[in-house]
């Protein structure tokens, strides 16, 4: 091996470094997880809230829930986390690094889940609701039972990608010093004096984030056979 | 609520740092401009790569980089680029380091979306074209990408935005765009009124163009 060789492995590939500092990347990938999973969470069950209030089709209803599904998705995310990390403590609600990541990804990701559900939602003809009312359903047990299973199994290949690409967002939590993956390696990496951290962080979003991009071109490819 | 408008809506502090901003703004606008082309551009290579090409080990280079690139969040590899360069001996200038990352994350996006368009083009167009003595690289380029493009212009357009809202995280290396100028203007003011004006001035320019997007979006559904 070459002294350049070894020179390249020393400063990406450390085997000291990256064993004193493993730990951290560990329980970085924890709190990735834990955000990721509670974006997802709240995020997908606001935005079928918001699709469902938009269908009832009252003016008041809609309106506000238009506007609030355009401006989350023409602000960047990284700006909405701002905002709110100095907004909310102005308004008496001061929030540790996770609400807010968790509160801000939530709302850009409900946005677009109400879009697609929305869209899903349009797609079911106007006349399948009428004939489940018409055999004595209610209006919510008729969208219950047979507007959104046909609605939510449209959105479901859009809704997976926009899932994925906003749970990786999470990394955007850095810059609150929220202590997830890229957080914890830049500290390493600089508390180090070597990029081996930075290193192990993008090994350590590949093993979270690269299943999920698999899976999702899987889903895209047999989703509509069924 | 006296604190709030202090804080957020504070008129006089909008009218200090406006121009400031704006220069932030007119960056974001050329940054979009410089990486939006430079990804699709890209994105319709590996789309070509992926559809056309005979070799199966092209075809699973392409799908691997395509979903490499799609697993890693964007501001990650902008900070590997940005900061791991230099280890490396290769001191990229802060535009560069910039286009870089973006470049090598929106191609992937973009690679998707014209397969995706690539694929809804009928065989027989291709079929048409050559029996009519198109060599292969002129029926692509008169007919199949064409139509390709035109099938999903919709999503095109929507990485576009997508790209534009992304150059925020360029902020994170003091790229000095619409963000970080609000950022450091908020730190000059000692107030974040600066960032709550950059957030009017990303819906001014991204709000039109998501409204634009939904209509070719519900003109592609109704067709």
């Amino acid at each position: 091996m070459t002294a350049g060789d070894s020179g390249f492995l020393f400063t990406f590939f450390n085997p000291a470094v990256a064993k004193q500092y493993a730990p951290d990347i560990a329980a970085g990938m924890l709190v990735t997880v834990g955000v990721g999973l509670a974006v997802v969470v709240t995020g997908t069950l606001l935005g079928l809230a918001l699709a469902v209030a938009r269908a009832l089709g009252r003016r008041v209803l809609a309106w506000p829930i238009v506007a609030f599904a355009d401006i989350m998705r023409s602000l960047p995310p990284l700006v909405v986390l701002i905002v709110l990390y100095f907004g909310l403590p102005s308004l008496g609600l001061p929030l540790s690094a996770f609400a807010v990541t968790w509160l801000s990804l939530s709302l850009v990701l409900a946005a677009y889940a109400e879009e697609s559900i929305w869209a899903g939602i349009c797609a079911v003809p106007a006349g399948q609701l009428e004939a489940a009312r018409s055999t004595g359903m209610r209006w919510w047990q008729a969208m219950r039972w047979v507007v959104l299973p046909q609605a939510l199994s449209r959105a479901v290949p859009p809704l997976t990608n926009r899932i994925i690409s906003i749970t990786k967002n999470t990394a955007l939590g850095s810059v609150v010093a929220l202590n997830e993956i890229l957080n914890n390696a830049q500290g390493a990496s600089s508390h180090a004096g070597n990029p081996t951290p930075l290193m192990m962080a993008a090994f350590a979003y590949l093993v979270v984030f690269l299943p999920l991009v698999v899976f999702s071109r899987w889903l895209e490819q047999h989703w509509q056979r069924r | 609520m006296d604190s709030l408008i202090q804080n957020f809506f504070n008129l006089d502090i909008y009218a200090q740092v406006f121009p400031y901003l704006l220069s932030g703004l007119w960056t974001t606008v050329w940054l979009s401009a410089l990486v939006i082309p430079l990804g699709a551009a890209a994105g319709l290579a590996l789309a070509l790569g992926l559809t056309q090409s005979g070799s199966r080990a092209v075809r699973w280079g392409i799908v691997a980089f395509i979903d490499f690139f799609r697993a890693f969040p964007p501001l990650v590899l902008l900070i590997l680029v940005y900061f791991g360069g230099p280890f490396l001996g290769v001191e990229l200038g802060k535009v560069a380091a910039v286009a870089l990352a973006f470049v090598l994350n929106n191609s992937s996006y973009y690679a998707e979306v014209f397969r995706a368009g690539l694929q809804g083009v009928a065989k027989g167009q291709m079929e048409a074209a050559r029996s009519t003595g198109l060599t292969r690289g002129q029926a692509l380029r008169h007919v199949v990408v064409p139509q390709a493009v035109k099938n999903v212009l919709p999503d095109l357009v929507g990485n576009a935005i997508e790209i534009v809202k992304l150059t925020s995280i360029a902020s994170v290396v003091a790229m000095p765009e619409l963000l970080r100028a609000a950022r450091d203007a908020q730190s000059l003011v000692f107030n974040p009124s600066p960032v709550m004006l950059a957030a009017f001035m990303y819906l001014a320019l991204l709000w039109p163009l998501t409204r634009w997007l939904g209509r070719l979006e519900h003109r592609r559904t109704r067709r």
